[in-house]
């Protein structure tokens, strides 16, 4: 600030010493002249407020971040889980305690009305309905707009809150603006907002809270599964089924472990989710550490679909079902051991280049492709498999355009057979903005010891002035 | 013993031995003649794969386990070559395997899968993690389940295994087109070792892919001196004459 250091943050001693927010650090030494000093990083801040944002994920998944060093908690329906409201809010100021960070926090109806009544009133629970009452002594300084409209409106003579309520909307509307209306209606608690969590609400959810932190993994496995009967109960009776499962550890100390499990078609059965999970836990690269102990455990599900059950066969057969079945569950369990992207499909691309043609893609992510069925009475047109880089080879073959008569490979001379070609295939000019790549004339050949190959000559006689360089792309059964 | 002409009564045997012997679910192992010829062996195992299976269910699929090294020595699997082939890439689970052991534990788990159509697993390299345990782990698998697993071994020699049937897989030339444009695919089979006793047998076969089904047919006679070792006389293959496989079978029977 103009060339000197400023305080930016202190904590309750300092306060008490007569520091406050703003005065330079000239100042403040002449003030207290043992004072500890630390430079603000705003990234670690932020980087702190994330951890801590998730470690609050355990009081409810709803947990939205609020400025540069806020948070709000939706805990509508949380509550029953630690005795009510009072006791939630000061299990979660001394949890954070222990952590070293000083809270000040308020419950209210609306976010804004608790945001509000946490920065000025801390320690307060708004009963439904009581939020005007209380917001209504609140300084000005509570509705944010900014120092330019507070000092504006406190030269007009509004000292709360509650002044400003009685005045009609439209003309502080037409003074101030809009933003003040609607700022002044929300932290009134007149109008309520929902805020956006961090992370998407599941569809079901089922935890369960420890009173003293276990660290045993058997014993957190059976109350997995636990949980996983109730989660299939719930969306048994919405006839769903899940297709994306998490499983969140919260460990005593606020590190927050996520095991996320998907599977190909929608589930319900509790064994073969607990397959899965053990296969992912036992694969994990980093394993699952519980240090001092788990505080709770939460299984959410996080994309359903509908599911019907199908009555099994009384007969022998095996249905196309089943096997369809049992082709999932093998999809499964090779994702979770492996990951998801090891676990492949081909798909058709809609493209004339060879080797753009068809192209490999997470099972999981994408649906069966179509393939064209080749003309009969025909040879295989293209090769079985293809090189990702052409590789040079050296041929001698007649000009201008016939088939190789033998060519060097590998260092391994090869003399042709049988030949099939020229395919003229070329590039796709629209794709390399640079330069354009030339154009391939491409043979089918077959050497003496019955090995084929597709092999191009890159470049045309009548354009280049230098020899046409010659590539072997692909091999055919 | 065996010659091939067309014989009907003779194509009934082809059927009935050796070949069928794929149907039965358990461990079949793919040996490459030569270097070269490991390109061919993946596919040669799922179009056997599909040959043997097609009486039975239609829409099945298959688990294709790929070792990497071989993408980088023959070239990435093409889903068009594939459907060039006969064979529809839409039925084909890829799963391409960093090392020997993740593709061996993969197949393993494919082999436990009942709903599947067929298991193949390419590996390249004289791999240490294949040996007699592995594989008798996967042909126990392979026969609970009843799903057959193809192992195509590519770059390496064949080693004591609890394998069905062994055999080994050469390129052999085509039947020329018009204009000497290279034909269907043609390879040739050698029946190393089996269960049931029937070794030494050899297979010329080139594939039809609209009838998704191998043919028989004899070695070709191709002008060119330089011709793969054609054994002695005319389209007749006389194995009690001349069996290239046999003294490597006897070497490592057992």
């Amino acid at each position: 600030m103009r060339g000197a250091l400023a305080i930016t943050a202190l904590n309750t001693g300092a306060a008490g010493l007569g520091l406050s927010l703003g005065i330079t650090l000239a100042q403040a030494r002449a003030l207290v002249p043992g004072l500890v000093v630390g430079e603000a990083d705003a990234n670690a801040d932020s980087r702190y407020l994330d951890t801590i944002a998730e470690a609050c994920e355990i009081f409810t998944p709803l947990v939205a971040l609020r400025g540069a060093d806020g948070l709000i908690l939706d805990i509508t329906g949380c509550t029953h889980l630690f005795g009510g409201e009072r006791a939630l809010g000061s299990a979660a100021r001394q949890w954070l305690q222990r952590a070293g960070v000083q809270t000040q926090a308020a419950i209210a109806s609306t976010p804004e009305a608790a945001w509000a009544l946490a920065r000025f009133r801390r320690g307060t629970i708004a009963s439904p309905g009581d939020e005007e009452a209380l917001t209504r002594a609140l300084p000005l300084a509570a509705l944010e707009q900014g120092a330019e409209a507070t000092v504006a409106l406190s030269r007009a003579g509004f000292r709360t809150l509650g002044d400003l309520a009685d005045r009609p909307s439209n003309l502080l509307s037409a003074r101030f603006g809009e933003g003040l209306v609607t700022a002044l209606q929300r932290v009134l608690g007149r109008e309520d907002i929902r805020i956006t969590p961090l992370r998407a609400p599941p569809a079901v959810m089922a935890e369960r809270h420890f009173p003293e932190p276990l660290g045993l993994m058997e014993s957190l496995l059976k109350t997995l599964e636990r949980l996983a009967g109730d989660v299939m109960a719930a969306l048994e009776a919405r006839g769903m089924g899940g297709r994306a499962f998490e499983a969140s550890f919260f460990r005593a100390d606020g590190a927050v472990r996520r095991i996320r499990v998907e599977t190909a078609q929608g589930t319900r059965n509790v064994a073969s989710l607990m397959r899965l999970m053990r296969l992912k836990i036992e694969a994990l690269a980093d394993p699952l550490d519980p240090g001092f102990g788990f505080d709770a455990l939460r299984l959410a599900v996080l994309l359903i679909e509908p599911l019907v059950a199908v009555q099994p066969r009384l007969d022998d057969k095996r249905s196309g079902r089943e096997d369809a079945q049992a082709l999932g569950d093998l999809v499964n369990r090779l994702v979770a051991r492996f990951g998801r992207e090891h676990v492949l499909r081909f798909v058709a691309q809609d493209t004339h280049d060879p080797v753009r043609a068809g192209g490999t893609a997470p099972w999981l992510a994408t649906a069966p492709c179509r393939w064209d069925a080749p003309e009969p009475g025909q040879p295989p047109a293209r090769p079985l498999t293809l090189f990702a880089h052409p590789q040079p080879i050296d041929v001698l073959a007649e000009v201008p355009d016939s088939p190789p008569l033998r060519f060097r490979w590998r260092r391994v001379l090869h003399e042709v057979t049988l030949a099939e070609g020229p395919e003229r295939i070329a590039p796709e000019w629209w794709r390399e903005a640079s330069h354009t790549p030339a154009t391939r004339d491409y043979y089918r050949v077959e050497d003496a010891q019955g090995h084929r190959f597709w092999i191009f000559r890159e470049g045309l006689y009548e354009d280049t002035t230098a020899r046409p360089r010659w590539f072997m792309h692909g091999l055919f059964a | 013993m065996m010659s091939l002409s067309p014989d009907p009564v003779l194509e009934g045997e082809l059927r009935s031995v050796g070949l069928l012997a794929l149907a039965d679910a358990g461990l079949h192992e793919f040996f490459a003649a030569c270097e070269a010829d490991g390109a061919a062996l993946g596919p040669l195992a799922l179009m056997l794969a599909q040959e043997v299976k097609a009486g039975m269910s239609e829409v099945s699929s298959w688990l294709w386990v790929r070792h990497e090294a071989q993408a980088r020595e023959v070239g990435m699997l093409s889903p068009v070559g594939l459907a060039e082939l006969g064979i529809d890439p839409a039925r084909v689970l890829f799963f391409p395997a960093q090392d020997v052991a993740s593709a061996l534990q993969a197949g393993l788990e494919g082999a436990r899968c009942s709903g599947l159509g067929a298991v193949i697993i390419e590996l390249r390299g004289e791999a240490k993690a294949y040996d007699l345990t592995t594989s008798r782990r996967l042909a126990l698998a392979a026969k609970t389940s009843g799903v057959p697993v193809l192992l195509a071994r590519a770059g390496a020699r064949p080693i004591p295994s609890a394998a069905q049937t062994r055999w080994q897989v050469r390129a052999m030339s085509s039947q020329a087109l018009a204009a000497k444009a290279p034909g269907a695919p043609a390879l040739e089979l050698t029946l190393l070792r089996a269960r049931n006793g029937q070794e030494g047998l050899r297979y010329c076969l080139e594939w039809d892919r609209d009838a998704r089904q191998f043919i028989p047919r004899p070695i070709p006679i191709s002008g060119n001196a330089i011709a793969s070792p054609a054994p002695l006389s005319g389209a007749v293959v006389s194995l009690s004459f001349h069996r290239p496989g046999a003294a490597e079978h006897w070497k490592n029977a057992g």
